[in-house]
């Protein structure tokens, strides 16, 4: 689908920060809160907009558990249906997050989220490796984001400029 | 005791920016619309390639007019993004800033009594670099009501015998104002009928938002007529590194090689390897960079002006020169009554020249969140005027 430049840049600002009330996006990209809200969502009917979402640095919140593992799977792909029909009965599960079909070493690239090693060890051997034309999985488990989806955690914030300046 | 310090430094007048500086400074919660500098870090390609070369031990001096391997990036450059063509070797210094670019500029064309016309509100250091070599800076305000373009009337009738040159600048510090092709063509037109030189400050070239930017000696018989001023500062996000470059007729850029030489040997190594990178691969951080100011232009503009101080929509730069007429303050009072009352630091336009009274500068490379802030505090601050 061929985009405006304004439609292309609404894009763009919406997904650093998809909260940006319409009066500031409006402004932004010089068009009329009306125009903005019809542009948002044509958008989202077309499905190009698929979600809003919020990047969230889980490991500052106490009281939350939980674990992500990406999970490299080795798969026999099916005559006429290619990858298509297992990444479907992978991605059907609640705790997979994403589901991607990668080139090179392995086919699928597997994103898991549980509430503990054990739970996603599981997941992993009860039914993921369970599945037919599931050949091999190779489990990583996340220690530390340090940047997600264009998103900087933890990032020094401070503006080092001197107040006045010429 | 004699006078310890110069007559024409005593005359000197401080900064007006300084003042605001020293009272902003002490502050806490303040949010800075006061700052004329990018709120981007260098790029990382530019930071490593500085470090690489101080671990490959590039300490020394180089020479004089620059790293001949940065004269060509930078002759390359202008080639390519302003059409104007520069020989490395005997055309381009690299400079300490396009600051010392400037004083170059001067010492090397004004003689003491000789004229340099700037066009105000101006970036605060022209008139007196002029008036420290001797020479008289002419001031002629700018247009406000044409969004701060030159007023070509006063402009003509500013030119007398000692005029040596005229100072432009564009996208221009304070006002964000960026001169039309067809202006700078009629700039030209009287440079050569009065026979003149221009000291063309382009430092803000790569931040221009909606027209294509003129490079002033690309016009018909300006380049034997123009001093080109730029530098890394804002366009690169660079401006701890000090680091800028003058381009111009050979004879000149001969005679400020000279003074270069004695005051200053040559720019920072270091700085030099890291402005080589920047030209060779810094294309898309600019292109990101100026993207992120043109929206937030876009919104901070528009919104000062629904909160009633009206601002001309400005070509470049980062900053908008609101006016704050409506409020009945003058420029001093509304920024100082603005910091102390709301924690808005701005800059009074007067320190920029006469013509900038009744106006504030506000630079918006801040974050959205701070600008939106910002907003709603003037906004606050503005309505018990009316
Ligand atoms: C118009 C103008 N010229 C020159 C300079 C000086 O730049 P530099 O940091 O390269 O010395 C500035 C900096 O604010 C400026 O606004």
């Amino acid at each position: 689908m061929q985009l405006t430049e304004k439609e292309l840049d609404l894009l763009q600002i919406i997904e650093e920060n998809g909260r940006m009330e319409i009066d500031v996006l409006s402004k932004m990209v010089e068009l009329s809160e009306s125009e903005t809200e019809k542009i948002l969502q044509q958008l989202e009917e077309q499905r190009i907009i698929v979600e809003y979402g919020a990047v969230i640095d889980w490991r500052k919140v106490d009281n939350f558990e939980g674990v992500t593992a990406m999970i490299d799977v080795k798969v026999t792909p099916k005559r006429e249906v290619g990858f298509d029909e297992i990444a479907k009965n992978i991605y059907r599960f609640p705790e997979v997050k994403s589901v991607y079909l990668m080139s090179g070493a392995y086919d699928l690239s597997v994103v898991v989220e549980g509430k503990s090693l054990s739970q996603v060890a599981n997941f992993v051997s009860e039914k993921l490796s369970t599945l037919d034309s599931v050949i091999s999985t190779t489990t990583h488990f996340i220690m530390k984001k340090y940047k997600h989806d264009g998103t900087i955690f933890d990032q020094g914030e401070d503006d080092r400029r001197i107040v006045v300046s010429p | 005791m004699r006078n310890r310090v110069a007559d024409h430094v005593q005359k000197l007048q401080p900064s007006g920016i300084r003042r605001f500086f020293d009272l902003a400074a002490n502050m806490e919660g303040v949010i800075s619309l006061g700052v004329g500098e990018p709120d981007f870090v260098t790029s990382w390609g530019v930071r490593e390639a500085c470090i690489a070369s101080l671990h490959n031990g590039h300490t020394s001096y180089t020479a004089n007019a620059g790293l001949m391997e940065l004269r060509q990036e930078i002759s390359r450059y202008l080639a390519q993004e302003f059409e104007v063509e520069y020989s490395a070797a005997n055309d381009i210094i690299v400079t300490v800033g396009a600051s010392q670019a400037l004083d170059l500029s001067i010492r090397a064309i004004v003689d003491p009594g000789d004229e340099v016309i700037v066009i105000e509100p101006s970036f605060v250091s022209y008139a007196p670099l002029i008036e420290l070599v001797g020479g008289r800076a002419v001031r002629v305000g700018a247009d406000a009501e044409r969004g701060f373009s030159i007023n070509f009337d006063d402009l003509e009738a500013a030119i007398t015998e000692r005029t040596k040159a005229i100072l432009l600048c564009f996208p221009n510090n304070p006002t964000g104002t960026m001169l039309t092709r067809d202006e700078l063509i009629q700039v030209s037109r009287l440079v050569e009928k009065h026979d003149l030189l221009v000291l063309s400050d382009e430092i803000y070239a790569e931040l221009s938002f909606d027209e294509k930017f003129t490079s002033f000696p690309t016009l018909p018989n300006m380049k034997d007529r123009t001093i080109l001023i730029s530098g890394f500062s804002k366009g690169f996000a660079m401006t701890g590194w000090r680091l800028g470059f003058v381009a111009g007729p050979t004879d000149i850029i001969e005679a400020m090689l000279k003074i270069h030489q004695y005051a200053m040997m040559c720019a920072s190594t270091m700085a030099q390897y890291g402005a080589i990178e920047a030209l060779k691969n810094g294309r898309q951080d600019i292109e990101a960079m100026k993207k992120s100011y043109r929206r937030r232009r876009n919104y901070f503009v528009a919104s000062l002006n629904e909160i009633g101080l009206p601002c001309h929509n400005p070509g470049g730069a980062f900053y908008a020169f609101p006016s704050i007429k409506p409020t009945g303050l003058s420029s001093q009072e509304f920024a100082e009554r603005l910091l102390l009352e709301e924690k808005v630091a701005v800059v009074p336009g007067d320190v920029f020249g006469e013509s900038g009274e009744g106006y504030v500068r506000c630079s918006y490379a801040s974050s959205l969140e701070q600008l939106q802030e910002a907003i709603k505090r003037m906004e606050r601050f503005v309505k018990q005027f009316r």
